[in-house]
């Protein structure tokens, strides 16, 4: 996967990804409100494909779900930071989000378009031209993203309840 | 090698004699708790897809409190959607508009030492008061549970924290929560699990060690968690809980620590944190002065009896400040009953406090009495994340309830040990 990428601080928590008053509202309507109180034009520039790039605790606070679910229907390819909030680590696989891990955010810039193998963790920078790699995911969480996350593999347990999945 | 009180609770969920920090594990989960806003309204339709139902209707606890007493039709829906379900998959343990889902559980006694739990809410460490390792998980994990009774966990760590001590006059286990989140930041749990310990944490009542163990969120730990003792046993057994071995769910001396920090009670003043974060707790008296419209004693974190009853306590022979709104929504309809009963709830309102129903009230944003463009608010809740209470303008400063009640006297935030010098 390569795109764009979005560049973010520390402690971008749940209540800015997906703000409490729009929580009522469709998945669609909520992530136009993605991000709105850091950056307005976020949700409406972001491309599908592009990422997320962030510091320390992303999606730090609350357990919805939507907090990922917005950036996935955003189009967002994956979120890569320096760490996450456990959560949201969880939600984002959950979802087919794959959320990866950087030590050093270093030559990346907002506007770089990247390159990420998930596998090896593997990012190319293609803008600056130099590489970079991230943690390697958990297999059980890369096979969530192959799967297209859990609800895949819930579907394949269809009508059989109490079956081990993992 | 020696297991913590966590691992302890994890290796039995799993099945093992033994586990390790970072071993990834399948556990079996001894109790689901779900509420109105992340549960049924979020998990029905994919189940009803999937052709599922719960794995175990008597291990699940739901409770409606996100969208409880909202007027508006969409909340009516999902108030009424998750009434529904409850019906259709048999789940007697439905509390509706009975109080926060993290104090209504416990006080009905579903939570008991040494369980594997798991809550639809990030405040879910709070069961760790319980001697329960309970953490918060999203909707598809939830649903996952819902459907197959099992979870996976990465083991984690485990983090000492050490209060030494005893707490002053007016200064209450929030504020112990916001010292820590000033000290640690909101990533110093690193998914881990906390236990906390010490004699300041043991003299805590349960309640307090609720809010202790609630705030771990903040911490950013997957848990925190308070070894059993009697103070425990005797909340659970009152509150209806059957306790099969009172086995002082201890961690082994040669357990291993992560990291282990030391606080001391002693010298702790009360805290408040200026907007946008927890972490950006200081001294109340490092809080320059500060104008605020909103007053609010409230959520799972700040507004349980003990928390009412410090209100009430500086309340009493005082008012709101004039043009100043002080808002109290109870926890749970229990906690208002007692607060009826014992006369806290007349002080407050006599004071000038207004009264939302029990449940979670304006803390998430969600409901009446959420913040207008620009309006200062200093609230007893856990979190004052930009948004979080309304408007993206707003601000939110956290305090204890006495530091809340203590500032809605004078209108400014101020010190609540003026008011309790005797
Ligand atoms: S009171 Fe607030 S923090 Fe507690 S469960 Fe409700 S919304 Fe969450």
């Amino acid at each position: 996967m390569s795109g764009i990428v979005w560049k973010f601080g520390n402690d971008i928590n749940t209540d800015v990804l997906a703000p409490g008053i729009y929580i009522k509202e469709p998945i669609q309507v909520l992530a136009t409100h993605c991000l709105e109180s850091i950056d307005v034009d976020f949700a409406n520039k972001v491309k599908v494909g592009d990422f997320v790039l962030a510091g320390e605790n992303f999606g730090i606070g609350s357990s919805r779900e939507q907090a990922a679910q917005v950036l996935k229907e955003l189009g967002v390819a994956a979120v890569i930071a320096k760490s996450f909030g456990g959560i949201f680590y969880r939600n984002a696989f959950n979802l087919g989000l794959p959320a990866v891990v950087i030590k050093k955010e270093s030559n990346i810039d907002a506007g770089d378009c990247i390159k990420l193998e998930l596998e090896t963790g593997r990012i190319n920078n293609q803008t600056k031209g130099v590489e970079i790699f991230a943690e390697i995911v958990p297999d059980n969480l890369l096979g969530l993203i192959k799967t297209g996350g859990l609800l895949g593999q819930l579907e394949k347990l269809k009508n059989i309840p109490n079956r081990e999945y993992q | 090698m020696g297991q913590t009180v966590s691992e302890k609770i994890i290796s039995k969920a799993a099945g093992l004699t033994e586990v390790k920090p970072g071993d990834v594990v399948t556990c079996s989960v001894d109790l689901a708790m779900i509420h109105d806003s992340g549960g049924p309204r979020r998990v029905k339709q994919i189940m009803e897809k999937l052709g599922a139902n719960v794995w175990d209707p008597n291990k699940v606890v739901l409770v409606s409190d996100h969208f409880a007493h909202n007027t508006d039709s969409e909340s009516m829906k999902i108030l009424q959607l998750t009434r529904d379900w409850a019906k259709g998959q048999k789940i007697d343990n439905f509390y509706d508009q009975e109080g926060i889902c993290h104090i209504v559980t416990p006080e009905r006694g579903h939570l008991l030492p040494g369980m594997f739990a798991v809550g639809g809410d990030s405040h879910s460490p709070t069961g760790g008061a319980f001697g329960c390792f309970m953490f918060g998980v999203g909707s598809t994990d939830m649903l996952g549970i819902l459907v197959t009774g099992k979870t996976w966990v990465k083991v984690p760590e485990t983090i000492n924290i050490n209060w030494s001590g005893s707490l002053k006059q007016g200064v209450v286990a929030k504020d112990m929560a916001l010292r820590m989140c000033a000290a640690l930041g909101m990533n110093g749990g690193a998914y881990q699990a906390i236990q906390y310990t010490g004699d300041a944490v043991q003299s805590l009542s349960m309640t307090e060690r609720m809010t202790l163990c609630n705030m771990s969120a903040e911490l950013g730990a997957q848990t925190g968690i308070i070894a059993p003792d009697e103070i425990t046993y005797e909340y659970i057994r009152e509150a209806g809980g059957h306790i099969e071995d009172e086995n002082n769910l201890i961690s082994d001396d040669d357990a291993n620590y992560l990291i282990k920090h030391e606080f001391s009670a002693n010298d702790l003043e009360p805290q408040v944190a200026t907007p946008h974060s927890p972490a950006n707790s200081t001294e109340i008296k490092n809080i320059e002065k500060v104008q605020v419209d909103k007053f609010y004693i409230g959520a799972c974190t700040g507004a349980k009896l003990v928390d009412l009853s410090m209100a009430a306590k500086i309340l009493k022979n005082n008012k709101v400040a004039a043009g100043k709104q002080l808002t109290v929504a109870p926890a749970s309809s229990k906690i208002y009953n007692q607060a009826s009963e014992n006369g806290v709830m007349s002080i407050l309102t006599e004071a000038g406090a207004k009264l939302l129903p029990p449940g979670c009230g304006a803390c998430a944003g969600y409901g009446a009495g959420v913040l207008e463009n620009n309006e200062v608010c200093l609230a007893s809740t856990a979190r004052n994340f930009q948004g979080r209470m309304g408007s993206s303008t707003s601000h939110v400063y956290l305090g204890s309830p006495y530091t809340v009640a203590a500032s809605a006297v004078t209108g400014t935030i101020t010190d609540p040990r003026e008011f309790l010098e005797d």
